[in-house]
């Protein structure tokens, strides 16, 4: 393989990132998909849609986010200059709101007004209820039966902003399987519903759409630290679930030679446990929800249910661009278990007095073992993608368990 | 390329009736008694078989045929048994055309050069996926095609007369009409839908239209046989199965009475227009 003069220019016209992504969806869908893809080309092409989103971001989100020199992390770990890029502080609670609002405007140029969201962790439901809210728009979002147990204040939180939560049993009760009956709720209304995908995963032009719509982060973040240090970064670090909040702070960055990139995956209780979630890490690239990318799957090509502590981590799959890096050994995707992401949860909530979602907290424990080994002046940017409260309960059932209560 | 489906059609447009196809998911709900139902579909009246093979993540799948797939990998069903299965099937049957139903996964994984010439070799004549689209020709349709398997492509509601070329380019076998906007088992569609659809697929292709999705009742499969070439039926077929666990031959027996009521209404039907 080649190294391509800039690797931002993907996807290709069929939606392709080397051999990754794709349009592998029933015929139901193609036009539908086709149509978005012609809108969505306008719309990015458009000053008022992008004006309008900019006001949005500005007023309702509350962007840009901060660039926060974590100053007692970086005394504590004696290495690299540590900062976050304060997504969590969005309206809602994490990144996911970015790419809530860039689809729900287009929905709206669409003229659909009923939006169909997967969810996870809950967060994208959340933004995608609260952006339904705003724009007047009927939210339907699919959610495990397991997810709903471990992240109840957000079903609460949907249902209050006026969203139908429906639980899916099938499966693993979780994200894929949230995923899989979405996309059958889509085809049956195809014709009238609108459906926003959590992530840069999904059929072309998904994972490019959610990655322009979160690249917000890392436009931002290369001026702030412009400003801050008079520099680019030296290293990136962002957790990976499907992989959106990454692509979003990786993306403006990826044709700088000297910035380096890491992805951290979901481990569980260890990759030789078989029971996590880094499809990079343990799996091999195959097709499911649209899309060629890595999965965790069986010699049979048969889905493997993944394993994370974090909902919104806990997907067998990623998407198709990461693979695409990783394939290209642009970013590096390293990966943490449970154990080491509840104790980077402790970490930052009592030495910075920020208590972090347990996604980001997976980039957090990475950095955690890489800053010590860095000089002072190594620029280190983590996206601390979302807010903890809506973990507490299941954190403090998970300290309770391991004999070590707060 | 395979000719028991040219040869399927030929014959029932002889005899001026519609074909019966008949689906189910290959290991439901296991691989002996999906053996022993697949060997008595022809006889039960099925004029053409859709063998599913059976996926963790069926997108386009309702509950019924979600939970075939359930039973079928839970009782140890991989790709390679399910070509295992049409070679069993072949043992009795030379005649009847059996087209493979499900998604690409577990075909990209087995290799698609080696699951073509494997399915070939077990007496395949077709294939039907589901996520599949004209798109992605390049990938298995062409090289199937290439191999001498039928490329059998779905139309749906959604497909407007401006994407229809896309959709018939490639095609082989015949054409499957999704007669509703949804997944299986869920709807069905009504009869002038389908009717009208049928007409319009006729103007631009000369192969024959099954039609499916929503059709469960012997007189629902009567009244599109009077309207298209064929009617599938499949979750009907699938929640027998399901319905039936506790004694082999009891499954057995009553899922091919059913297909024997099935094919009683598509054989009459257009006799008792
Ligand atoms: C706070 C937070 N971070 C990360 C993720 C994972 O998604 P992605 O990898 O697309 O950023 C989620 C998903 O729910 C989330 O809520």
């Amino acid at each position: 393989m080649s190294t391509p003069n800039s690797f931002r220019t993907g996807p290709d016209e069929s939606g392709h990132f080397g051999i990754f992504g794709g349009r592998y969806v029933a015929e139901t869908l193609m036009p539908l998909i086709l149509e978005l893809e012609r809108v969505y080309a306008r719309c990015k092409a458009d000053p008022f849609f992008q004006k309008e989103l900019a006001s949005f971001h500005t007023h309702y989100v509350g962007r840009p986010s901060p660039l926060y020199f974590a100053e007692r992390i970086t005394e504590k770990l004696g290495g690299a200059k540590i900062y976050f890029k304060r997504d969590e502080l969005n309206h809602t609670g994490a990144h996911k709101v970015n790419n809530c609002l860039g689809q729900a405007l287009v929905a709206k140029r669409m003229g659909k007004r009923h939006i169909i969201a997967e969810t996870g962790a809950g967060q994208h439901g959340v933004a995608t209820a609260t952006v339904c809210a705003r724009f007047d728009m009927e939210c339907t979002v699919f959610m495990g039966a397991e997810d709903i147990e471990r992240q109840k204040p957000n079903v609460e939180r949907m249902r209050l902003l006026g969203a139908t939560v429906h639980p899916v049993t099938s499966g693993s009760a979780t994200l894929k399987d949230a995923m899989n009956e979405a996309l059958r709720f889509w085809v049956a209304k195809a014709e009238t519903h609108f459906y926003i995908i959590g992530t840069v995963a999904g059929p072309h032009p998904y994972p490019a759409m959610v990655r322009d719509f979160q690249s917000v982060i890392g436009i931002e973040t290369r001026q702030q630290m412009m400003e801050a240090e008079g520099r680019l970064p030296d290293t990136l670090v962002a957790c990976i679930g499907g992989g959106s909040n990454a692509m979003g702070l990786f993306h403006p960055f990826l044709d700088e030679p000297t910035v380096r990139i890491i992805g951290v995956e979901a481990g569980g209780y260890g990759i030789a446990s078989g029971k996590h979630a880094a499809s990079l890490t343990g799996g091999r690239p195959g097709v499911l929800h649209g899309n060629r990318t890595y999965l965790l799957q069986d010699d049979d090509g048969q889905i493997q249910e993944a394993h994370s502590i974090s909902a919104g981590l806990d997907y067998p799959g990623i998407g198709p661009e990461h693979s695409w890096l990783h394939d290209m050994k642009r970013a590096e995707y390293v990966s943490i278990t449970d154990d080491e992401a509840l104790e980077a949860f402790q970490f930052c909530s009592r030495l910075e007095g920020i208590i972090p979602a347990l996604e980001p907290s997976h980039a957090l424990a990475h950095v955690m073992k890489i800053a010590p080994k860095l000089p002072k002046d190594h620029l280190l940017v983590m996206n601390m993608c979302g807010r903890g409260d809506k973990d507490l309960a299941a954190v403090l059932g998970h300290l309770a368990k391991r004999g070590r209560p707060i | 390329m395979t000719t028991r489906i040219a040869e399927r059609f030929a014959a029932l447009k002889a005899e001026r009736r519609a074909g019966l196809v008949i689906f189910i998911t290959a290991g439901d709900p296991d691989p002996k008694i999906s053996l022993d139902i697949l060997k008595g579909l022809p006889k039960a009246g099925a004029d053409l078989i859709e063998l599913g093979m059976p996926f963790t993540d069926p997108m386009a799948d309702g509950p019924a045929i979600q939970a075939a797939s359930q039973r079928a990998l839970k009782a140890g069903m991989t790709l390679k048994k399910t070509l295992g299965l049409v070679r069993g099937f072949r043992e009795t049957d030379k005649a009847t055309p059996l087209v493979l139903m499900g998604y690409y996964n577990p075909i990209y994984i087995y290799g698609v050069d080696r699951f073509l010439d494997d399915a070939l070799k077990a007496g395949v004549d077709g294939l039907i996926m589901v996520d599949m689209p004209p798109e992605e020709d390049a990938e298995l349709c062409l090289p199937a095609l290439r191999k001498g398997l039928a490329f059998i492509r779905l139309a749906t509601p959604t497909t407007d007369d401006a994407r229809l070329p896309r959709v018939l380019s490639n095609t082989s076998g015949f054409i499957y009409y999704v007669s509703i906007t949804g997944i299986t088992g869920t709807a069905s569609a009504d009869l002038k839908h389908i009717e009208q659809a049928v007409t319009r697929l006729k103007r631009v292709t000369p192969l024959p239209v099954a039609v499916g999705f929503g059709i469960n009742t012997p007189d629902q499969a009567a009244a599109v046989a009077r309207v298209a070439d064929a009617a599938v039926v499949g979750t009907a077929v699938v929640k027998i199965i399901a319905d039936h666990p506790k004694h082999p031959s009891e499954t057995v027996a009553k899922t091919l009475a059913f297909i024997g009521d099935l094919a009683k209404g598509v054989r009459t039907a257009r006799a008792s227009a």
